[in-house]
């Protein structure tokens, strides 16, 4: 089991979307990203202008990709494959197979376009103060 | 009540001591409105009868000794079954008894999750997520093609991630200490186990992925043979001096996932 898992990782077209980002107008990225409040308490001066954010062509080995990345209020709410391979039936069908993968940085969360958080199980209340809880406030 | 969002359905309820979280990316259907409706309506069923909390639940019921599993209905019956399929895959390092009580509710919240999202599936969602206060359950992607992305918290820095896990059908399961403090008990001794910081163990069903997760936090520093051992799962774990390690299996990772301090 762990042979064929390992196998298939290998030639998985899996991609990490973990691009820089570059905004289309000149209103730039700050250099660190303010960190999240739990009480949600608002730092307008901090944090970077709503809009869309396209990133570079980042060649892989499996071909090329491209995102752009939709900021409003701060928060990132939606990401954009404008570019993935996708020519190859085979990376095709491997892509529908469940093979998880690690990105290797220690990430802050305005950094990593993510859709869910796992963690130690929050009580009712303690999800208020949660990542989680952000990501949901931001899709809803 | 869930409502209808242009690009699919999210919603979140409070049940279970926790909170579980829905994100369907397919369009929003009447179908999938209900089927959401009915998967958050037994989400309260499920706390009604296994919440050891509950007086009344079938599990306090069984732990005071006034039934018998016999006498129980078929799912009270399933998650005993799974329990003991639980216990001897862990070699008893998971446990639905603490302190000498019948609880299990360290493998229903998984198996709530999961079959929610069977639920959701079964009514012709492909793109789902179900997070049940931190354990999680997906299918499908994000986009046709955009594997799910889920952070991992890390159990020693808030607000911070100690990876991103990707992918189209896992399981993603996390036990550690960081809100409720050492609540997880090392079944061999009853005291509290003084396990990793965190450890995240990835599968195909969240039911026995978060038993295993409890199991291996429980066992401390004997996981990671374990977790390398065990066919069709990969883990991840962060140790209480901020170090992390991870099973073989997890591909592209020749670099320390945690640097700094």
């Amino acid at each position: 089991m762990r042979r064929a898992v390992l196998t298939t990782a290998s030639t998985s077209a899996l991609v990490v979307l973990l691009l820089s980002l570059k905004p289309h107008h000149p209103a730039a990225l700050p250099a660190a990203a303010p960190e999240p409040s739990p009480t949600g308490t608002r730092h307008p001066g901090a944090r970077p202008a709503d809009g869309t954010y396209t990133g570079s062509p980042i060649p892989t080995r499996y071909g090329t990709v491209q995102v752009a990345a939709t900021l409003k209020g701060g928060r990132l709410t939606a990401v954009k494959v404008l570019q993935v391979p996708s020519d190859n039936g085979r990376d095709q069908e491997i892509a529908g197979y469940a093979v998880p993968r690690l990105t290797q940085e220690a990430l802050s969360v305005h950094g990593a376009a993510i859709d869910a958080v796992s963690g130690a199980s929050y009580t009712s209340a303690g999800y208020i103060q949660s990542l989680q809880s952000a990501l949901d406030r931001a899709g809803a | 009540m869930p409502e209808r969002q242009r690009a699919g359905l999210r919603h979140v309820e409070h049940v279970m001591g926790t909170v579980f979280s829905f994100d369907v990316r397919d369009p929003a259907t009447p179908a999938l409105e209900t089927a959401l409706g009915d998967a958050v309506a037994w989400l309260h069923h499920v706390d009604r009868v296994f919440s050891p909390y509950r007086p009344d639940s079938a599990v306090s019921r069984l732990a005071r000794g006034t039934v018998r599993p016999d006498d129980c209905s078929a799912e009270v019956r399933e998650v005993l079954d799974l329990c003991e399929a639980a216990r001897h895959a862990t070699d008893g390092w998971f446990s639905p008894v603490a302190g000498g009580v019948l609880d299990p509710s360290g493998l229903v919240k998984g198996w709530a999750v999961e079959r929610a999202a069977q639920r959701l599936r079964a009514a012709g969602a492909r793109h789902v997520c179900v997070n049940g206060g931190g354990d999680l359950r997906f299918s499908g992607g994000t986009a046709p093609g955009v594997p799910w992305r889920i952070g991992l918290a890390h159990p020693l820095r808030p607000d911070t991630l100690c990876a991103v896990v990707t992918g189209h059908d896992l399981a993603v399961a996390t036990s550690g200490t960081a809100e409720r403090g050492a609540h997880i008990l090392d079944p061999h001794t009853g005291a509290p186990a003084h396990g990793p910081a965190a450890v995240t163990v990835v599968g195909r069903s969240l039911t026995m992925t978060d038993a295993y997760a409890t199991a291996a936090f429980a066992m401390g520093a004997k996981a990671a043979d374990w977790l390398e051992s065990l066919p069709g799962h990969e883990a991840l774990a962060v140790t209480a001096d901020g170090g992390c390690w991870h099973t073989t299996g997890f591909p592209d990772c020749g670099t320390p996932l945690i640097t700094g301090s």
